[in-house]
Order: structure tokens, then C-alpha cells, then sequence
């Protein structure tokens, strides 16, 4: 049975030429599931519209 | 004068500054270490001898000639093989980079240690192209802890760690994206600096994650760890992140009095998913320096998930043709991590960075009551080699994704951090030393003040 995820990485595996063989897919699914939960943490927090990305400390 | 294993970087440059013991025979001290051990340890790669041996003998010849000599005069180093050494392919622990042609130049901070006296000796293993924490690398075999060599050495800086946990010299160059500098510290038992981002430059070492990679120095005393770090800053047009501050020595500042300096606990998600050494390791920094405040750092998980997706899609993309041409020739988890990360879409990356703003903003607003936050460097000694999984609060987690939790949100906006090793039997854990941006003097001063408390302290390898 397909995992729900599974459509998902055939679709940008071949918008981006990036090659998934079938013994690697159970890996790469639970990485990007791993990557997606922690991106919706990131996602949930709420900010304001002119927020700036990423610090780099110079003077 | 003979040598011995432990001598520090400031003993060996002062004996060899006062002429009672030569740079070669410091080198060839090094070299030998390292052939009776590293075959154990397996922290080197590349041990460049006859480069180290004409060095040595060129300071040698420059004492003997009565000419000025740097403050490492004679004292062997190693750095982690994604710094660039001329004459070897940069392989930045991977298979892959083999095929690169031989470095033309070395690494800026190679350059300057050496223009400061020290004698590179070699190039040191590490995890495949820095993503890693365990220091276990499938091409070359992993680096052991030389506490107990069934032990990880914590990565992705392994080689780092273990060659400066076993003795083989003083001081170690490595890399920090998430914890790879303070994690290796932490499991074999050393002091690490990960300076402020944009303090040291990059120039000429293989990028990992370029919003968040740092380089710094290990050693097996503040006084060594300052002594490097000196001589490596200065502006560099060839690192676009390098900052153009000037030279802010630390040096003269280690002995400085600690009693006037905020020093707090940091709380919360700081003091979760710990194992006892971890607390015990923090509780007896704390005890030692009088620090029972404890702040928070406020939505720290959260900025622990921001840096985790920066991290996977900025190296997906930095690796994206490599996954395409040779995905075969990487360790496979790598690759499977890196293939996953460039499937994350775009908005969340951009959100990731947002948040990290935010976060920074938080943590200045601390800074401004605080002068210190101590945390876990690591939330358990050394696993053994091959663990894949611990048992934390009655939660069964992933080892490799979990040894960085409390490093991670650190690095993700830049703070510089000592990571002083607390000498724990069986084995030594670190605990962070945080202080504000640019504020590296601090962080040292507070882990010299812990050293000469006995609080900290590098142990005898006892795995050799």
C-alpha cells in the first residue's frame, strides 16, 4: 500500500531529476517526515509580516 | 628536555621559545603519538610528516638565527579534513571529493596558525560532509573515543576530538553547523570553542550549511583553546560572512576575576531530555561558580526545528548535483537525509529563517541581564559505536538525531560557546559556556576560572 507521502516525493523526484530507487524510499520518507513535522513547529509560530530572515552578526 | 603526551600547546611553545626543547623534536613527539595510537583511534586521514618535518625545521633554523617566532612556535596541530591543505584533496569525509583535485592553497586559518608557529601534522576524520553527530563515517571507519574506543567521539569534528582527547597533539581545528565542534568535546572529554558566526573565517574549507557553519579551535586547556583563537582572527575578503571587527585578543583577559559576571542556568527545554551525568555535569559548573538563576530561552525546540530544516534543505542544495550524478558513492543515510531535504518546500525554509530573527532578538533581550547561560553540551556521555538507539525518560529516541538537541539552538543564531568538559567517571560530558555576540572573552574567561577550580579539566585518555 502507498504511503501517504509517497506521491508526493515521485512528483518532486522527477521535477527536480533527482533520482529515489525503491530500497531508498523508505528512508528518504521518513526523513521528509521528519523534516515536515518539524517544519510545521516552525510554520505554527505566528509572526509579524516585515520580519526579516536570518541574523548574520556584523557590525 | 623529552617530551610528554600531555603537554599543552603553551608548554611546548614556551620550551621551544626558550630553546630547551626543539620544534622538530615537538613534531617528531607528534608523529610518533600518533603512529603508536592513531591506528586504534583512526581520528587522522592524512598525516602529513615530511611538510611538518621541513616546517619544524624552518622555526628551528629561524631561533637559531635569533629572529622573532609566533606564540605556537613548534606546537603540532591537526585539522578536520574539510579544511583545505595543499597539496590533498579536501574529502570532507566523503568518498566523493576524492576525485577533487589536490588543494592549490591552504585553508586561511591553517595559514595563520602556521604563520604563528604551529606545525600542521595532518588532516582529520570526520562524519560525510559534516552532516553528522556521532563521528562514525562509512568510508573511513569511525574515529574512537579514546576514553573507551568501543565509545563514539561525537561528530561530525571525530577526528578532532579523538586526536585531542588521545594526546596526539594540543590543539585540533574543526567545524561547527549544529554542534560539531561541542559535541566531539563533550564525549572525549576536552574544551572546544565555537566562536561567534562570522568571527573566524571559512575561507578555504568545505561549506556545509553557509548561514550556519562556524570553525574553531579544540585543546586540552583554555589557556590553548585562547592562544588559538587569537592568532586565527582578522577580517578575510575570502569568507563574504567573515566579519571586519578588529582583532579582540582574549588572551590577556583569561584571568580576569569571574564574580562580577551574570551567570545563569538556562531552563526549560535545557533541563529536558537529560540523562543524570548531564545534570550532575551542569549542577557542579553552576555549584562552582555561584549561578542559581535560572532564565528560560523562550520556544528553544522550536528554534532547534528551524535550524534541523535549514540545515537539510541548505545542504540538500549544496549537494543536489552530486545526489543526481553519484548518489551511490555517499553513505547512504546521508544520502537519504539530503534527498528528503530537497523536498521541503521553499516556505517553510523562508519561515525557518524569519523565526530565526526572532529568536535572535529574544535572546539579545536576555543578554541584556545575563552575562553567561551554562546548558548541556550533549544530554549523555559517549554511546557506544553503532547505538542507534537511547532510553530517555522511559522514551525510546534516535541517538544520531538527539545528541545535538541542546547545541543546535545555540548555533542557529550565532552565540559563541565554550564547551568545557566535566571529568564524570566513567566518562567526562561537557557543559556550554554561552555568551552574547562577539563575546568570546567571556565565555573563556569563565571556562579558565572553571579550569583552575578544578571543575574542568581534560582527563588522561585511559582507552589507550
Amino acid at each position: 500500500m502507498a504511503e501517504p507521502l509517497d506521491d508526493y516525493i515521485d512528483a518532486v523526484s522527477k521535477a527536480l531529476a533527482l533520482p529515489v530507487e525503491e530500497a531508498w524510499r523508505p528512508a528518504v520518507r521518513a526523513n521528509l517526515e521528519v523534516s515536515l513535522r518539524l517544519s510545521r513547529l516552525v510554520d505554527e509560530f505566528a509572526l509579524p509580516d516585515e520580519t526579516e530572515p536570518a541574523p548574520i552578526f556584523t557590525v | 628536555m623529552t617530551t610528554k603526551p600531555e603537554m599543552t600547546a603553551a608548554e611546548i611553545a614556551s620550551a621551544v621559545a626558550a630553546r630547551k626543547m626543539s620544534a622538530f623534536d615537538a613534531t617528531e613527539a607528534a608523529l610518533a603519538r600518533i603512529k603508536q595510537h592513531d591506528g586504534i583511534l583512526n581520528s587522522f586521514t592524512d598525516v602529513t610528516a615530511d611538510r611538518a618535518r621541513a616546517k619544524a625545521r624552518a622555526i628551528d633554523a629561524e631561533i637559531a638565527a635569533g629572529k622573532e617566532i609566533g606564540p605556537l612556535a613548534g606546537v603540532p596541530f591537526a585539522v578536520k579534513n574539510l579544511f583545505d591543505v595543499a597539496g590533498l584533496p579536501t574529502r570532507a569525509g566523503s568518498k566523493i571529493n576524492r576525485d577533487r583535485a589536490p588543494a592549490k592553497r591552504d585553508a586561511t586559518l591553517i595559514e595563520r596558525m602556521e604563520a604563528a608557529g604551529a606545525v600542521l601534522v595532518g588532516a582529520l576524520n570526520m562524519g560525510e560532509y559534516a552532516y553528522d553527530f556521532t563521528g562514525e563515517n562509512v568510508h573511513d571507519g569511525p574515529s574512537r573515543n579514546p576514553h573507551d574506543t568501543t565509545r563514539m567521539t561525537g561528530g561530525s569534528s571525530g577526528g578532532s576530538g579523538s586526536a585531542v582527547g588521545g594526546a596526539l597533539v594540543p590543539i585540533a581545528l574543526g567545524s561547527d553547523t549544529n554542534g560539531s565542534i561541542r559535541v566531539p568535546s563533550s564525549f572525549c572529554g576536552i574544551f572546544g570553542l565555537k566562536p561567534t558566526y562570522g568571527r573566524l573565517s571559512r575561507a578555504r574549507s568545505f561549506p556545509f550549511v553557509a548561514s550556519l557553519d562556524h570553525l574553531g579551535p579544540f585543546a586540552r586547556s583554555v589557556t590553548d583553546l585562547a592562544l588559538a583563537y587569537d592568532v586565527m582572527q582578522g577580517p578575510d575578503a575570502e569568507d563574504s560572512a567573515c566579519t571586519t571587527r578588529g582583532l579582540e585578543p582574549t588572551l590577556p583577559l583569561l584571568a580576569n576575576p569571574v564574580s562580577g559576571l551574570r551567570i545563569a542556568i538556562a531552563g526549560g527545554y535545557f533541563q529536558n531530555n537529560v540523562f543524570p551525568e548531564a545534570v550532575e555535569a551542569v549542577g557542579r559548573v553552576a555549584k562552582a561558580l555561584g549561578a542559581t538563576q535560572v532564565v528560560d530561552m523562550p520556544e528553544a525546540a522550536r528554534a532547534r526545528a528551524a535550524a534541523y530544516v535549514i540545515t537539510t534543505t541548505e545542504g540538500a542544495s549544496l549537494h543536489l548535483d552530486r545526489l543526481r550524478k553519484r548518489p551511490n558513492d555517499f553513505d547512504p543515510a546521508v544520502r537519504d537525509r539530503l534527498i528528503a531535504g530537497a523536498m521541503v518546500p521553499a516556505s517553510m525554509v523562508d519561515r525557518a529563517q524569519k523565526f530565526r530573527r526572532w529568536y535572535r532578538a529574544q535572546l539579545a533581550e536576555i543578554f541584556k541581564s545575563v552575562d553567561v547561560l551554562l546548558a548541556p553540551a550533549t544530554p549523555c556521555t559517549a554511546p557506544k559505536l553503532g547505538q542507534v538507539n537511547f532510553n530517555l525518560d522511559g522514551v525510546e529516541l534516535p541517538v544520531r538525531a538527539n545528541i545535538g538537541i541542546h547545541t543546535q539552538p545555540i548555533s542557529f543564531i550565532g552565540l559563541p560557546v565554550v564547551a568545557v568538559p566535566v571529568p564524570l567517571e566513567p566518562l567526562p560530558i561537557g557543559v556550554q559556556i554561552i555568551a552574547a555576540p562577539w563575546r568570546e572573552d567571556i565565555a573563556l574567561r569563565v571556562a579558565y576560572a572553571l579550569e583552575k577550580l578544578g571543575v574542568a579539566s581534560a582527563p588522561t585518555p585511559r582507552g589507550l
